[in-house]
Formats: C-alpha cells, structure tokens, sequence
C-alpha cells in the first residue's frame, strides 16, 4: 500500500475524545465549575461531617434558641435547643441520598417507559406515553404525600414516592431520543448483522441518548431534594433522621423569635440545589453537540 | 449456472402510503450465483435499496411488506423466515454495507469493540479472540496500523477508513452474499477507486457473492458479471454487462449508458454534449399501472407502450429486456 500522508497522523492527534471535549466545555462554563467546587465541599461535608463534629443532632445540648456563635455553638440551637450545626451536617447526608435515590429511582422508569415506547412505537408506544401523561397531570406533591400517608414516612418509601411522581420527564425525553436515534444509519447497519432488540436498545440506541437524560437527571436530584424538604416540612418524614426540610418544618413555628432555624436550613437547600442546577446546566453545555464551537 | 446461491421469483413488495398501497417493487425476478457479482443501476427511487432491504428482512416496519413473492437463498425461503432466523442469517451468511460510511458506525464504541461484537454475537468467540480477529480484519481490509487502530473511535477516522471498518464488519463472519448499497457514493474519487479494488480483491480471496447497488457505471464495467437496470421498481434489462453495455436493449439503458462522460473522449473545445434521460421517475401512486412507465420518457414509445406492461424477453445472448421494441432498439 501507499505510504500513509503525515496530515492524517496530525488529525489524530488533534482529534480529542468525546469525555476530553465536554470537560473543555463544561470549564468554560465559570458558574457550574464553581458549583461543581461548592457541590463537591457539600459532599465531601456531608460523608466525613459527623465525623468530624460528632455531636449528636438529637441531643439537647444547650438552651433553646441560642443564636449563632453563643456558648461555642456555630449556627446557635433550635427550639429543643438541639445542636443546629450537627443537624445540618447529619441532615445533608440524608438530603443528599434521597435526592440521589429518588433521581436514580425515576431515571429507571423513565429510561425504561421511554426507550419502550420509543423502540417499539406502535400501540405500545400509545399504551405507555398515555400512562405516562396520566402521571404528569397529577399534582405531583399531593400524589406523593398520598403515598408517604398510605405507606409510611420511612426514608425509602419516600425515596420512592418521590422517584414514582417525577419520572414522565425522563420518560418523554428518553423516547424523543429514541425516536430520533432508531432512523439513524448505524442502527439499520447494527439490525443489517443481526443484533437483537435488547441489545439495539440498550447497547446501540441507549448511550447515544445519554447526554440529555444525563443532564435531566443532574436537575432531578436538585428536585428531589425540594420535594423532600417539602414533605419533611409538611411532617411527612421519618423522625428518626434529620433532614433539611424536617428542621424547617419543625421550627416554624418560632419563626418570628428565632428566625435563624429556619434560615439556616433554608440556606443550605437553596445553595445546594443551585450548584446542582448549574453543575446540570454546564453538563447541558458540555454535552449538547449544537453547542460545540466547531 | 448451478444452483444460484439466491434467487428471487416474482417479488412484489408493497409500501402503505398517504395515497395507498403502492408496489415499490413490481414482480422482479433475478438470480444470484456463487461468486458472482451482480449491481442493480437506476436512478433513485427505483427501488434498488428496497431490494436489497427485503433480502436482509429489514423493509421499514409497519410500511413496507413483501406482498408476494420468494426469495430462495441456499433453497431456505427468506420471505417465510422467523424473525430469529432472519437475525441468525443477517450479519453471518448476508450482511451488507451502507452508503453514509460517516453514519453508519456507532459514535460511542471503538470500531474494534463493533466488529468484535457482530463475531461474539454469530460465532461465539471470546471477548480476547473476537478483538484479535477484528484487528486481523481491519488489517485485511488495508487499514495502515491496524492494531493500533482497532481501539480508535469512528470520528478519529477518514471516510474511507470508515466505510473500510464497515466492510470488515461485513465481512467478519465471511457471509455468503456481501449487500453493498452504493458503498462509494458519499466518498471521493480516489478512495472510491480503493474501496472497489479492496471489494474486488476481498471477493477473490473469500468467494462472497456481492449484490452490488450503484449510480456508477464505470463500477458496474470493472466490478459485476450481470447487472439489472431498474426502473420504477421493476426490471428493465438483466444481463451480462459487457452485452448490456455494448448493445442496450431497453432505451432506459441505453440513456444510462449514454449520460456517462468519458474522460479520454475528446478534450476539445467542442467536446460532444452528454446526452441525458429527459423527464423525472413516475410517483410512487403510478408504480401499480398496467403500462410501460418509462413510456413518457421514450422516444420509442408507442400505442402499445401505453396500453399495457411490456414483458421480459430474453435474448439469446442472455439479455433480458422489459420494452415493447428492444428489438428494435
């Protein structure tokens, strides 16, 4: 054969991998490398956090609504005059999983509703995305406080009934890139040597759709952790473990004197679900193509 | 001829359209023997992919069906075939290569990764021997470095590579009959040349029989032994290609041949125009008529042309022609 030309050599240098070019675009993106810093710090606070400030969330420490920096108590104490710092600490543990949990729990609905409707089209495809406009026209918080009412306030109940009331997103988007992904060249070239259905969807189709569901479920954990904060404010959680939205809940009704309880929590829920919302807007600009300078 | 390795009798295949069911393809009848390498030429829209989908079971789901009809390959019916069958026969006895070699990979597996997976699928080879062979292959099919290659992605490589890793995945499980659905169209000149001698050389090596689907006369020449002129989803000429091209016996054919500009011819100032099929391939709702539908676009034509469809006759050179007057012509 002829002698390769060096251009080509060059091209491949130059040419960088797909995970390389979505993390240059992801940095470029100055807001969500910040949040990915303060997500990150959550994180790292809420895994080895009680380690390091042991003490323990449901023990009366000190006098009730001592504000913050009194008698060494950094974020003050609340009604029961309970540590505020190490229930925030130990709280973002169990807002953290939830979120995580409940996301992971309506990615798996909804990828597999959606990649089914969107394979397989047909009167499955109506079956499923009727059952899945049935979902979305639910009031989402009143279905999933009927769930945690019905069952019990246990934290993986709630896990679920959160995961149940949130997956149509996922659903439609999966099915969208379904639709879209089955017409293309290399799944009749992948049918063409004989792949079976299973397989063309989840190893042919499945991780070309990724990117956006990715992105959607960055912006479900966010949610998920709201809509825990607001079944724990409503009472509906497990009081056995402290959350973000369970200390919100249970001292607001000293608002007006100590208005700080409330705050503090309140806080760390906002800053939290915003670095996840910008994480998953920069994951949206790493990884959608039209965005992509060349 | 022996027993031809495939061999379509009367295939009509229907399309449901907005306006009705409308035959893509027409009562078409060929033979395909061992090693040989047959090319459908025609414009677009004529139904040559179609053809070619229906062989391998993969006409558009819900529209397309074959209405009537076999196609026999090795005496086994593929029209009758089980779902499970067709996908055991796709792949590992008849594969077939695309025309958008840019499209046709995965985007998100390494090409080695791609054709180690349609050997494991067929042959049931480990994950170490099926990524042994897949460098093997895409070294047969002359791909510079290839075990370094192996673990690249699709966008690390040129089209030609591309539609080269394409026909190594055809070819892994060294299939009986090689579907090539113009497999040069979207590539230029000079691979295009490199991927038709790569086919031809593969052919001699593997005795594959190779459907070849094309615009390119010049391919069908040096490539095929027979080639089948379609037009409006039915058979205008079938025959050897050097009488085919020496003596076109259906005027579609000879306006084909006729468009080809040749290089060497004369490179004057006043070089001879090319001549061109004048008018455009009938819709798809006038597929069904009992006529010649290449009638409004012949200088031939006549009453008889109008009135009814004009049959296959043969010619004792082996030429086969569909028109009212291919004596004449």
């Amino acid at each position: 054969m002829s002698q390769q030309p060096p251009p080509i050599e060059e091209q491949i240098e130059q040419a960088r991998s797909p995970l390389s070019e979505a993390w240059e675009m992801f940095r470029r993106n100055h807001a969500a490398v910040a949040a990915l810093v303060v997500l990150g710090l959550i994180v790292i606070g809420a895994i080895i956090g009680p380690f390091l400030y042991p003490t323990d969330p449901f023990e009366m420490v000190w006098a009730p609504f001592s504000p913050p920096g009194a008698e060494g108590f950094l974020l003050g104490t609340d009604y029961l005059g309970r540590d505020l710092m190490a229930m925030i600490i130990n709280g973002a543990r169990v807002s953290l999983i939830i979120g995580l949990a409940a996301a992971v729990v309506s990615i798996f609905i909804g990828v597999t509703i959606g990649a089914l409707a969107g394979f397989y089209r047909g009167i499955l495809e109506e079956i499923l995305m009727r059952i899945t406009e049935f979902f979305q026209v639910l009031p989402t918080l009143l279905f999933s406080m009927v769930i945690v009412a019905l069952f019990g306030a246990s934290l993986p109940m709630i896990t679920l009934a959160i995961g149940i009331v949130s997956w149509t997103a996922v659903a439609r988007i999966t099915r969208a890139e379904f639709l879209r992904i089955r017409e293309l060249e290399y799944v009749m070239a992948s049918r063409a040597s004989g792949v079976q259905n299973m397989k063309l969807m989840f190893r042919v189709i499945l991780p070309n759709a990724l990117p956006p569901i990715i992105v959607q479920s960055a912006l479900m954990v966010g949610s998920a952790i709201l809509f825990e904060a607001g079944l724990s404010f409503l009472g509906l959680t497990d009081p056995n473990v402290v959350s973000w939205g369970q200390i919100i809940g249970s001292n607001r009704q000293y608002i007006l004197d100590a208005s700080y309880t409330v705050t503090i929590p309140g806080l760390a829920i906002f800053v939290t679900v915003l670095a996840i919302s910008l994480v998953g807007d920069g994951l949206n600009d790493a990884l959608n193509p039209k965005l992509r300078s060349r | 001829m022996t027993t031809p390795l495939l061999k379509v009798e009367n295939l009509r295949i229907e399309l449901t359209t907005r306006d009705g069911v409308a035959p893509v393809i027409d009562d078409l009848s060929f033979e395909l023997g061992q090693n040989e390498n047959i090319s459908f030429v025609g414009e677009s829209g004529c139904g040559k992919s179609m053809t070619a989908l229906a062989i391998m079971g993969l006409l558009p789901e819900k529209i397309g069906r074959i209405a009537s009809g076999s196609i026999l390959f090795d005496g086994e019916d593929l029209t009758k075939a089980s779902p499970a069958r067709l996908r055991a026969i796709r792949g590992n006895e008849i594969s077939m290569i695309f025309q958008e070699p840019m499209t046709s990979l995965n985007p998100v597996y390494t090409v080695g990764e791609q054709i180690a997976e349609v050997i494991r699928e067929h042959q049931g080879l480990g994950r170490k021997a099926a990524w042994d062979m897949a460098a093997d292959l895409l070294d047969a099919v002359r791909i510079p470095n290839a075990r370094g290659r192996v673990s690249d992605y699709p966008f690390q490589m040129s089209g030609g590579q591309r539609q080269r890793v394409m026909i190594a995945m055809a070819l892994a499980c060294q299939p009986k009959i090689l579907i090539a659905d113009e497999p040069t169209t979207a590539l230029d000149v000079t691979v295009q040349a490199q991927i038709f001698d790569l086919l031809r050389d593969l052919r001699k090596d593997t005795g594959t029989s190779i459907i070849m689907i094309t615009h390119d006369m010049g391919a069908v020449a040096e490539m095929a032994e027979r080639m089948i002129v379609m037009y409006a989803g039915r058979g205008a000429e079938i025959g050897p290609v050097e009488q085919i091209i020496e003596h076109a016996r259906h005027p579609y054919t000879k306006g084909l041949t006729s468009c080809v500009p040749h290089i060497v011819s004369q490179l004057t100032e006043d070089r001879a125009r090319l001549t061109e099929v004048p008018g455009i391939v009938p819709g798809l709702k006038d597929f069904g008529k009992n006529m010649c539908l290449f009638a409004s676009r012949c200088n031939h034509r006549t009453e008889e042309c109008l009135s009814a469809r004009p049959p296959m006759k043969p010619f004792e050179n082996g030429q086969i022609a569909a028109c009212w007057h291919a004596e004449d012509v």
